[in-house]
C-alpha cells in the first residue's frame, strides 16, 4: 500500500495535469469557433469563381486551359498533404497520414513517380522521416490561415503540373463534418473534376480585357487556389475540433484518475489511523 | 427611383461587401472602369486600387481597397473576386522557388526510397496509443 505523501502528491501532479488540458480544451473551443467562421467565409468566393469560370470555359469552348484537360497517361502524381503544426489533437494528423500512406503506396505499386508538398509541421516532419521527396512545404501557418502564405508551395505544384511533371495532383486533408465528427479525405485537385461548366442557353459572350485567354488563366489559377485555401481552412477548424474533443477527454479522465486516488488516499490515511489506534489500545492494555 | 446593381466583393478569406448600388468604379488594369447598372456583360482583371461604391440614400462612396483581382460584370449583378495579397508572376515566382528551396534544404540527408514499413509503423504506434487510451477510459 503506498503511503499517504506518495499519493498525496500523485493527486497533485494529476490535477496539475488537468488544469492544463482544460485550460487547451477551452482555447480550442474559442479557436474552433473562429475557425469555423473563416471557413464558412472563404466559401462565397469558390462558388462565385466556379461560376463565372463555368461561364468562361463555356463561352470558350476551343481553348483549352492545361488544368481541365485530363491526360491519358499518368506518370508522375503530386499530392498535397494538409495537416496541423501542433500536435494534442487526437487521432486527426495519424489518420489522414495514414490515408495518404496508403494512396501513396497504391501510385508507387504503380510505377507512378511522387511529389510531395506538405502544408502543416506534423506532416512535413512525418513526410521527411517517410523518405518521400518533398518539393515544397509551408509550415507554421499559426490560427489563421493565410493565402499569401500558401501560393509559393502551391505554385511549385501547379508549375509542375503545366510542364508536365505531373499529370495528376491531389490534395488530403481533413474535413470538417461537425464538432464531433471530421473525416479525412484524399481529392483529386487537378485536372479540374466536376462539371465547371454551367447550363448551355447561354448566347451572350463577355467583353473581356485584356483578352479571353489570360483571364480565363488567372481565373482558373485563383479557383485552384481557392480551393486549396478551402482545404485548410477546413483542416483548421477540425483541428480545433479535435483538440477540443481530445483535451475535454483528457480532463474527464483526470478527473476519474484523481477520484481513484482520493480513494486510495483516504483509505491509506484510514489504515494509519486505525493501525495508530489500535497500537494505543494495545499498549494501554499492555500496561 | 434610380436603377440598382448588386455588387459582391468577394475575396479568398472572406466576403468584404454585398449589396445593392447605383454606380460603381473599379480600378481596372485598363484604367478606371465605371460602371452602372445594365452593363453589358464584362470581365477584366484589376490592378490595385479602391473600389468606389455608390449606395443608395448615401451621399459618399463606399470605398473597398483591393490588392487586384478579377472583375465580372453582369447586366444585373457584378462580382469582384479581390486577391488577399498582391500578386505579379514575378513575385509568385520568388515564394515558389524560396518554397522549394526551404524544401530542398530539409531533405538534403534523406534516403532515396519511402520507407513505407518505418512510416506505417510510426502511424500504427500513434493510433494504437489513442485508441489505448480510448479503451482505458471506457472502463471507467
Amino acid at each position: 500500500m503506498p503511503s499517504g505523501k506518495e499519493v498525496r502528491n500523485k493527486i497533485k501532479s494529476v490535477e496539475n495535469t488537468r488544469k492544463i488540458t482544460k485550460a487547451m480544451e477551452m482555447v480550442a473551443a474559442s479557436k474552433m469557433r473562429k475557425a469555423q467562421d473563416r471557413m464558412r467565409a472563404a466559401r462565397p468566393y469558390g462558388e462565385k469563381i466556379r461560376r463565372v469560370a463555368g461561364h468562361l470555359s463555356h463561352a470558350l469552348s476551343e481553348y483549352h486551359h492545361p488544368f481541365l484537360a485530363s491526360r491519358e497517361k499518368v506518370k508522375n502524381v503530386g499530392l498535397i498533404c494538409v495537416t496541423s503544426d501542433k500536435g494534442l489533437c487526437g487521432g486527426l494528423n495519424s489518420n489522414i497520414l495514414r490515408l495518404a500512406l496508403q494512396h501513396m503506396k497504391e501510385w508507387e505499386g504503380e510505377g507512378k513517380g511522387l511529389h510531395v508538398t506538405a502544408i502543416g509541421n506534423k506532416g512535413f516532419g512525418f513526410m521527411q522521416r517517410a523518405g518521400a521527396r518533398v518539393v515544397s512545404s509551408v509550415i507554421g501557418l499559426g490560427d489563421r490561415p493565410q493565402l499569401e502564405k500558401l501560393i509559393g508551395a502551391v505554385k511549385v505544384q501547379l508549375d509542375a503540373y503545366i510542364n508536365g511533371d505531373i499529370d495528376v495532383l491531389y490534395i488530403g486533408y481533413t474535413r470538417f463534418i461537425n464538432t464531433m465528427r471530421q473525416e479525412p479525405v484524399v481529392e483529386q485537385l487537378l485536372p479540374l473534376t466536376g462539371d465547371l461548366v454551367g447550363e448551355s442557353t447561354n448566347k451572350w459572350d463577355y467583353i473581356y480585357e485584356p483578352d479571353a485567354k489570360s483571364v480565363i488563366d488567372d481565373l482558373l489559377l485563383r479557383y485552384v487556389e481557392a480551393l486549396i485555401y478551402q482545404a485548410v481552412a477546413e483542416n483548421m477548424a477540425s483541428e480545433q475540433s479535435a483538440r477540443m474533443v481530445a483535451m475535454k477527454s483528457a480532463s474527464d479522465n483526470a478527473k476519474n484518475v484523481i477520484g481513484e486516488l482520493k480513494l486510495v488516499y483516504n483509505k491509506a490515511r484510514q489504515a494509519a489511523i486505525t493501525k495508530e489506534l489500535s497500537e494505543i489500545v494495545g499498549g494501554a492494555a499492555a500496561v | 427611383m434610380s436603377l440598382r446593381v448588386h455588387v459582391d466583393v468577394v475575396s479568398a478569406e472572406e466576403l468584404i461587401f454585398s449589396g445593392e448600388t447605383e454606380f460603381a468604379v473599379f480600378p481596372g488594369e485598363a484604367g478606371e472602369l465605371g460602371i452602372y447598372p445594365r452593363h453589358s456583360q464584362l470581365i477584366t482583371r484589376l490592378k490595385p486600387g479602391t473600389v468606389r461604391l455608390k449606395v443608395p440614400g448615401r451621399d459618399e462612396f463606399e470605398m473597398v481597397y483591393v490588392s487586384g483581382g478579377l472583375l465580372e460584370v453582369q447586366p444585373a449583378m457584378i462580382t469582384v473576386l479581390a486577391d488577399t495579397a498582391i500578386r505579379a508572376a514575378d513575385l509568385d515566382e520568388a515564394k515558389a522557388v524560396e518554397a522549394k528551396a526551404r524544401a530542398e534544404e530539409a531533405l538534403k540527408n534523406r534516403s532515396a526510397e519511402i520507407n513505407y514499413a518505418a512510416a506505417e509503423a510510426e502511424l500504427a504506434e500513434a493510433i494504437a496509443q489513442i485508441q489505448a487510451i480510448k479503451k482505458l477510459r471506457n472502463q471507467h
